[in-house]
């Protein structure tokens, strides 16, 4: 199997690896997919509550290769965005950047339930959702 | 000179031998005869050719030369032993015993015979990939016709107690055929002490080339009696038509003399490379799960799961050493090896899972090298891993850690 360079790229230097505080009420936090499946994407939000910017992301995601660049690209699409923006990441933009194959759209797909996943979790904890 | 990329997938084929590759040469050009040509001197040296190299696979695993048939490779080797006999003997009985563990050149040909009217078992097998033979014993019944179960096993390396199934088949009666592709050659193996009435082989895992195989037919106590497959001008006394892969089979037979001289040096040097590689993962990282026995294993066989880490992320990050996963995104059908499955062991662990297969030219500085690029690879993954997090705070996904 061979992979986009894009792809090489994020999994040689993913970007933003790492945890924010998963009980600070600016963060919110996606968990997605499953071990048995072979894909488990974690991707956090910080965001500004008086902007509704996203200050910080990070990500951490057990799955293969094109999961882990479809993650580590999520995150820096995420910094900077309203939550409004982000929401509209969808993961067909995820698939056309990386170049994935048919086979890694999954990948794309648990990326962007991520993203909807983290920022649900901001708005509960922020009384909004 | 460490010289990148590394090999160490050969249970799924090895590089010719030079000294194959040598043997080989003329039978392509100026000895290019027909083995069935019978009326000139192209055709003897060719037929002379082809039986030196059936006695050399014979010698491999204690036969007679008349006992081995040349195929294409061990898949129509299969195909050839279990249909063939199925349909022989179909007015003996419609059972036939397989194991689920098995090379889908068997189970594939099983299921075939299923929609053909046949009964097929598929026995379990345990948590160390040997197969249970009381299970064996008790679903033998007056209807079964055959007993196909493999030597040793591709992914795990897991040898079965070969005399102890050929035993009791021979009691029972019941024909018994391996697949001992991955197994001759690299550990002891003789169809008379081991009661084996068919035996599948191919060159292309013992050093030899690709696209020629034997199947191992008994002549003696029993005579198995095969239905063709494939039909024609009867060749190899009418169970594989075809004209003959001289510079294949040539190759094979120089394979064979090489595995069967070298099998003891060469054993005892790559269970010594394969314990280094084991000793050298282990001493550098935690939760990693060996698969399979370790007492029942090819010397050259390792097979582990790396806990918390994906394993087609891992063959990426060290992408100058060809090896294999259990992992489904390395598979064709999505689905983690069908193997680790049937041993127990969770789709979590299969899709951490690395095999190697260390061979002939692998060496101790080849060893060492994937083991320090593997553990920092790992190392560096798991840091990137919510799993290893979740495991390490103790939190509820500590199921991988079975």
């Amino acid at each position: 199997m061979s992979y986009s360079e894009k792809v090489i790229e994020h999994y040689n230097n993913p970007r933003n690896v790492g945890s924010l505080p998963k009980d600070d009420a600016t963060v919110g936090t996606g968990l997605v997919g499953a071990p048995e499946c072979g894909d488990v994407m974690k991707l956090q939000v910080k965001v500004n509550p008086e902007t509704g910017v996203i200050d910080d992301a990070k990500f951490k995601t057990f799955g293969c290769g094109s999961a882990i660049a479809s993650s580590s690209l999520a995150t820096e699409w995420l910094k900077g965005k309203t939550l409004e923006q982000a929401l509209e990441i969808k993961n067909v933009d995820i698939v056309q950047e990386l170049s994935l194959p048919p086979v890694k759209i999954h990948c794309s797909v648990l990326a962007e339930d991520a993203i909807k996943a983290a920022i649900a979790d901001y708005k509960r904890k922020q009384g909004q959702g | 000179m460490l010289k990148l990329p590394i090999y160490m997938d050969n249970h799924a084929t090895t590089p010719v031998d030079p000294r194959v590759l040598e043997a080989m040469l003329p039978y392509f050009t100026e000895r290019f005869g027909n083995a069935a040509s019978r009326n000139h001197a192209f055709g003897w040296q060719a037929e002379e050719a082809v039986e030196a190299a059936r006695k050399q696979v014979a010698d491999l695993i204690g036969a007679t030369a008349k006992e081995i048939v040349f195929t294409s490779g061990a898949t129509e080797s299969d195909n050839l032993a279990i249909k063939g006999a199925a349909l022989m003997y179909r007015e003996k009985g419609n059972h036939l015993i397989t194991v689920v563990t098995e090379h889908k050149a068997v189970i594939d040909t099983c299921k075939h015979l299923e929609k053909d009217g046949f009964v097929v078992t598929y026995l379990p097998v345990m948590r160390d990939g040997l197969v249970d033979l009381d299970a064996l014993r008790a679903a033998i019944t007056d209807k079964t016709i055959l007993i196909s179960i493999m030597a040793a096993n591709n992914e795990v390396g897991v040898v079965q107690p070969v005399a102890e199934i050929g035993r009791i088949a021979r009691e029972r009666g019941v024909l018994f055929h391996t697949d001992a592709v991955q197994a001759a050659g690299k550990v002891p193996f003789d169809v008379n002490a081991m009661n084996v009435d068919m035996a599948s082989l191919s060159a292309h895992k013992m050093y030899g080339p690709k696209g020629v195989g034997a199947l191992y037919v008994r002549r003696r106590n029993p005579r198995v009696l095969l239905a063709p497959i494939i039909d024609g001008g009867g060749h190899e006394r009418g169970m594989r038509s075809g004209t003959l892969n001289v510079p294949g089979i040539v190759g094979f037979g120089k394979a064979a003399a090489l595995c069967r001289e070298e099998l003891a040096t060469e054993s005892a040097r790559l269970t010594a490379l394969r314990n280094r590689l084991a000793d050298g993962l282990r001493g550098r990282l935690d939760e990693i799960v060996i698969n399979g026995s370790m007492e029942h294993r090819l010397p050259g066989n390792l097979n582990i799961s790396f806990a918390y880490v994906e394993g087609e992320s891992l063959l990426m990050g060290i992408s100058d050493v060809a090896v294999s996963s259990g992992s489904a995104c390395t598979s064709a059908t999505l689905e983690p090896s069908y193997v680790l499955k049937a041993m127990g062991i969770g789709d979590d662990m299969a899709h951490s899972s690395i095999r190697f297969g260390l061979g002939r030219f692998n060496t101790e500085e080849e060893v060492d090298f994937v083991v320090e690029k593997l553990s920092s690879v790992v190392a560096r993954l798991r840091e990137m891993s919510p799993l290893y997090e979740l495991a390490k705070e103790g939190g509820k996904l500590l199921k991988m850690a079975d």
